[in-house]
Parts: C-alpha cells; sequence; structure tokens
C-alpha cells in the first residue's frame, strides 16, 4: 500500500500539483488514520495531504480517477476550472517567427547596434536579434515604488515610541531621560500583470511574458502574472523559475488558449471573481497588457474595467499597436477601455517596455 | 476586547471534559450537537487536524463559515478557543506577547519609594515576573489546555508574519528572553483561513492539511438555516435556500454565502414572515446582497418570484 501511495504522490507530482516528497509521509499518516482499505479515505488523505490550492483539485480528481481507477466522492465543485492538459506545442522553440531563415543577416547582425535595436518592433525581429532582445529584456527590473505600510520601525524623527521610552527608561530607575521615536515603514506595491495571449498577439507574447518574468523575478511575492485570452490562467508560479526559458515553457504548458480567440471580458471578469475582489487587485498596480480586440460586447469590458479600476490603486494599458505612426485606439473594447485607464502605453520594442519600467515604478 | 488574561503561571482546564472523537463520522456529530453541520470533507479535514495534530489550512468563498468552523471545532472538543485576526503590520508585540510597561513603572517607582537601597537583582527580577507580561493570542494559546488556535484571514498579515507563525507552531513554544521558555504541554490545534488576496507562502502550507470550503448543498443550507433560527418555517428554509443557490448561479459579484443566507432568514423571520413573497424579498435583499450592481441584476432576473 505504501509504494500505491508513493506513486499516487509522484503520479499528482507530474499532473502539476506541488506535491512535494516531504508531503508524502503525512498522506501515509492521514491514509493510516483513515484506513487505507476505504477508497473514500484514501482520496480525502491524499486531497487534504498533497494539494495546496483549488487549482489543485480538479487535477488531484482527475489524478485520483486515472490512478485508482475508480469512483471518489465527488463533492460539487464551486469552481468552474476545466483541466485541459495541453498539448505542449512549445511556442518558445525559437524560429516559429517570420523571416528568421535568413543566414545572411547574422552578419549584419552581430554589429547592429543596441540602439537601433532597441526602438524595433518585436514582431519583426530575426532570430538572432530576437535573442539579443530577450537578453535585454530579461535584465530589466519592473518594480513598483513603495507605499507607506502599517508596520512602524525605529527612526530619528517621527511620532514617539512609547515601547522603546518606555524600555530605555526601566533601565535607567524610571526616568525616561531621552524619547524614543518612530516613523512608518514602507512597503512595495504589488504589481498584478494581466497579459493577453490570444492570436493577435502571439508577436508580442513572449516578449510581454518574458517582462512578466523579470517582474517576478525581482518581485517574487508582490508580483502576480495572469494571461488572459478566452480564459484566465494563473502563470506566477510558473514564472518563479530562475531560468526565463524553462519559466516561459512551464507557463506555455500551462496556457491552454495559447494563439486563441479574445474574450477580454470574460477573462477579467474571472479575474476580478477569483482574485482581484478579495484583495490581489486592491491597492495594486495592475497593468494589462492587450490590443484590445474583443471578441464580445465591448460594453462588459467596460464593466469589468470599471470594477478594476475602482480596486487597482493604477491601471496601465499596454497596447503593442500604440507604438506605430497613425494609431488611433479605435478598436471596439480598445476605445471602451479608455476611459478607466490612468496611462495608456505602448510595449511594441525594447525601449518601450523600458519606459513601462518607467511607467510602474512611478504609478 | 482585551488580551489581558492569564495573569498567572497556571494552565486553566478547559471548560469542559474534552470531548473524544474516533471517526470523522463522530466529529461531524459532535459539531452538529454545536449547531455546526459539516459535510464529510470537512469532517475528515477535522479529524485529521485532531488526530494528526497538524494544523488546518482553510480555504473557499467568504461567508461559507471558515470562521464558524473553528469556533464550532473548539466547542464540539470541549477546548478553548483563541483567535488571532490577522491584518498588516500584525506584529510580536501583537500577536505574541507585550510587557506592561506603564506597571512595570509603577512597581519600579514602588519599590523604591518603600526601601531606600533595593536590591538590584531582586528588582529586575520582579520587574519581568508573570504579572507584567501581557498574553497575546499566541501565547494565549500555549497556555491554554486544550485550545484551538483560530489563525483567521492569514492572508491579510505580512508575509514576514507567515515565517514567525510557522515557528510557534512547529515548536508549540515560544521563548521570552527574561522569562525563558514556554512550551505547551497539548499543542494547539490551529485552523488557519484565508480568502487568498494573496498567496500564503508553500513553506506553511506544506505543514497543513488543505481544505476548501465549498457553499453548501440545499438540504444542507436548509438544515443549516433551520439549526440557526428555530423559529424559521420550514418552507421558508427551503425558499430561502433556493433562492440563495440561484443567486450563486447569477454571476454576481458577491453571491451569497451561508452566512448571508442565515442573515436574511433572520430579517426575514424578524418581519414576521411565513413564505418568501416577493415584497418582502425585495425590502430585506440588502441581508443578502451587498452590491447595488447585484441588487439590480437579482430583482431583473426574476430569482424572487416564486
Amino acid at each position: 500500500m505504501i509504494e500505491v501511495l508513493v506513486g499516487f504522490a509522484a503520479t499528482l507530482r507530474h499532473a502539476g500539483v506541488a506535491a512535494t516528497r516531504d508531503r508524502v509521509p503525512a498522506l501515509l499518516a492521514a491514509a493510516a488514520e483513515l484506513g487505507a482499505g476505504d477508497p473514500a479515505g484514501v482520496y480525502w488523505a491524499g486531497r487534504l495531504t498533497l494539494c495546496s490550492e483549488p487549482d489543485d483539485l480538479p487535477i488531484y480528481d482527475a489524478a485520483f480517477a486515472a490512478y485508482f481507477g475508480g469512483t471518489h466522492p465527488a463533492a460539487p465543485r464551486g469552481l468552474p476550472i476545466s483541466v485541459t492538459l495541453p498539448q505542449v506545442s512549445t511556442p518558445f522553440a525559437g524560429g516559429t517567427g517570420a523571416g528568421d531563415d535568413e543566414p545572411a543577416e547574422l552578419f549584419s547582425l552581430a554589429a547592429s547596434p543596441v540602439e537601433v535595436l532597441r526602438h524595433r518592433d518585436v514582431a519583426e525581429l530575426s532570430t538572432v536579434e530576437r535573442d539579443e532582445v530577450r537578453r535585454l529584456v530579461a535584465l530589466l527590473e519592473p518594480a513598483t515604488a513603495p507605499r507607506r505600510s502599517r508596520r512602524y520601525r525605529p527612526a530619528r524623527r517621527g511620532t514617539v515610541d512609547v515601547h522603546r521610552t518606555v524600555r530605555a527608561a526601566l533601565r535607567q530607575g524610571g526616568e525616561p531621560a531621552k524619547l524614543a521615536r518612530q516613523g512608518r515603514r514602507t512597503k512595495p506595491r504589488r504589481l498584478v500583470l494581466l497579459l493577453d495571449v490570444s492570436g493577435s498577439m502571439s508577436p508580442y507574447a513572449d516578449a510581454l511574458l518574458r517582462f512578466g518574468h523579470a517582474a517576478v523575478r525581482r518581485r517574487p511575492t508582490l508580483t502576480e502574472v495572469f494571461t488572459i485570452g478566452t480564459r484566465l490562467t494563473r502563470v506566477t508560479r510558473a514564472m518563479r523559475h530562475r531560468d526565463p526559458d524553462a519559466a516561459l515553457r512551464a507557463a506555455g504548458a500551462a496556457i491552454p488558449d495559447w494563439h486563441g480567440g479574445t474574450r477580454l471580458a470574460d477573462s477579467l471578469h474571472a479575474f476580478l471573481d477569483r482574485w482581484g475582489q478579495r484583495g490581489t487587485a486592491r491597492g495594486a498596480v495592475v497593468v494589462v497588457c492587450s490590443d484590445g480586440w474583443e471578441f464580445g460586447d465591448p460594453a462588459d469590458l467596460a464593466g469589468q474595467l470599471h470594477r478594476l479600476s475602482r480596486l487597482a490603486y493604477r491601471l496601465v494599458w499596454v497596447n503593442p499597436h500604440r507604438g506605430k505612426p497613425g494609431y488611433e485606439p479605435l478598436a471596439g473594447g480598445m476605445a471602451a477601455a479608455l476611459p478607466f485607464l490612468d496611462e495608456f502605453v505602448a510595449g511594441h520594442s525594447l525601449a518601450a517596455l523600458q519606459d513601462l519600467v518607467g511607467v510602474i515604478a512611478r504609478a | 476586547m482585551t488580551w489581558r488574561t492569564g495573569r498567572t503561571w497556571t494552565t486553566r482546564r478547559a471548560p469542559e471534559h474534552s470531548g473524544q472523537v474516533d471517526s470523522p463520522a463522530q466529529l461531524a456529530q459532535a459539531l452538529a450537537g454545536t449547531g455546526y453541520l459539516a459535510d464529510a470533507g470537512l469532517a475528515t479535514a477535522g479529524y485529521l487536524a485532531v488526530k494528526l495534530r497538524r494544523p488546518l489550512f482553510l480555504e473557499g468563498e467568504a461567508g461559507v463559515g471558515k470562521t464558524a468552523f473553528a469556533q464550532a471545532l473548539a466547542e464540539a472538543t470541549g477546548a478553548h478557543l483563541v483567535r488571532l485576526q490577522c491584518y498588516e503590520g500584525l506584529d510580536a508585540a501583537q500577536a505574541l506577547y507585550d510587557w506592561d510597561f506603564p506597571r512595570q513603572m509603577l512597581h519600579l517607582r514602588a519599590v523604591t519609594a518603600a526601601q531606600a537601597h533595593p536590591d538590584p537583582a531582586a528588582l529586575e527580577a520582579g520587574l519581568y515576573d508573570r504579572r507584567f507580561l501581557i498574553a497575546r493570542p499566541l501565547l494565549q494559546a500555549l497556555e491554554l489546555q486544550p485550545c484551538v488556535l483560530l489563525v483567521d484571514e492569514i492572508d491579510r498579515a505580512d508575509d514576514e508574519f507567515e515565517a514567525f507563525l510557522l515557528e510557534v507552531l512547529a515548536d508549540a513554544a515560544i521563548t521570552i528572553p527574561e522569562v525563558g521558555r514556554i512550551a505547551a504541554d497539548t499543542p494547539p490545534l490551529a485552523v488557519l483561513t484565508s480568502n487568498r488576496t494573496r498567496e500564503v507562502h508553500d513553506a506553511l502550507k506544506r505543514r497543513c492539511l488543505y481544505h476548501w470550503v465549498e457553499h453548501p448543498g440545499f438540504e444542507r443550507e436548509v438544515a443549516i438555516l433551520r439549526r440557526r433560527l428555530p423559529r424559521l418555517t420550514g418552507e421558508l428554509a427551503g425558499q430561502v435556500a433556493t433562492a440563495a443557490a440561484r443567486m450563486r448561479k447569477l454571476d454576481l459579484i458577491k453571491p451569497p454565502g451561508v452566512a448571508e443566507s442565515i442573515d436574511w432568514a433572520a430579517a426575514l423571520s424578524a418581519l414576521g414572515a411565513r413564505t418568501l413573497d416577493p415584497q418582502t424579498a425585495a425590502a430585506t435583499l440588502g441581508a443578502v446582497l451587498k452590491y447595488r450592481e447585484d441588487i439590480d441584476r437579482v430583482r431583473g432576473s426574476g430569482v424572487l418570484e416564486p
């Protein structure tokens, strides 16, 4: 039975649940307590000890059914999560973009000055240029400005710190000889990135996800990255990989609606219901990266953005097309979004992403 | 509420003899005795938490009864309940213990006034007596036996606090420099709740049993309403549960939890309603829905029509 349970934990790990080896002893103890012969006992023992977030639960149920082959006491599920395990198509294998089989360009590019590259549209780069841009994007450090937190720290001036003053006074026989003072600590705001990975954004998705990776690397606990398209996917966990390529591979495997259609309103709705309203967007700097091509009703998108703008501290919209000459935000979704935005910036080139770092820091 | 309890070193006994639980079903029964109707998953989670002495990490929509579960668990197992409500800026002085400086100061003055040359060592020792120590929730939880420690909305505290909590939970002991180590004979049974406003660190989750609390099904919700509000008619309870279940399907900003349907049923019953008619329902909608957009949507959807 122990081998069976250990094997089950391994299966779950492969299915994408963080059921690490150090959780196995707890699984065995729980299974022993509930009776390992009872399928319901094994089900709950595994679910309570191996899962750690609601997204794990549908995967767990699927893995349990596949591994033990039997039925389990499926509780009515409150969360509309489908487990579409995607065919891993490695969208970042390089050489998928247009115009990369031009070896002649190699020589001219070796000398290509970074300054020129900075302003090139990332959708129009060759493979070598793209690698260089990727390297430079990884060096960006998107970080929000600090805000005053509720915590105090000792300071030279500020309000009187009664605790420290009295503690010092006790040492001197109860004479408050010197007043200790305290000031507010500062803490950075949370940064939330919502990246559109639909078909129309595919030339920019790679650069934007790399930007997201740079942001997560900079502040791992205060940054959240989601992809939007036809549905919402949280990729923050995948983005915590140290190596950008590994992080993007993991994210690519997690995103089921890669290069699909665009239902921004639905994705934003899902984000607000499951994350934003509860607090992820509250007081945060929220950056939406999308071209605003919306299949649904623009009025729905406006409604969701209105909700988001009331929760977020600053709402920034990044539209790669904004950097192109003659662009007007006329696409239905984009026009509907404009009234709710604090900032509307371009994100089509390295320089534009560097500007975005500035916008985030100033927000 | 002040936390100035525990003026002596002796640990206090629980109000009644602690109930033994031998199976999830038995725990569910004990919980039902206190008015909390748990489903199989939650009862199993609670049972394992008691048996394995592992903290229980509960997540779920607001108002599904996470906090109430901890309260019911304490009552059902005959344990004290100590609640630590988390918020940003929560630190050791507010969560663990603090010295009562004004009283220490008075003590110091009183001793120096009474004796011209007090013994410095004895004076120092007297200053850090247990009576000058204010026990905050975590220290209380170690001193009260047996005890259910409810750490409510852990996601609201800063992430530095998690590491600190982890240490206290792992050792079931704290060390106060002036006093020494204070350890619990029976570690407190910790119940942590989170609303997922941010992700709690893996290190903490790994040491806990994890359970996602669902909205109750129709029968359970009716049973909960009738248990909580004995004066409610069976018909009204059924209608409230039906309406609440329909509202949860309406894609609202804040779908009503069990807490809201209890409030709503209480409001209806206070108005003397015996069945749910559209007028009374519309008038009391503020007890169950907390957003204007939601109220408009429910009014327009015809959910309240019989």
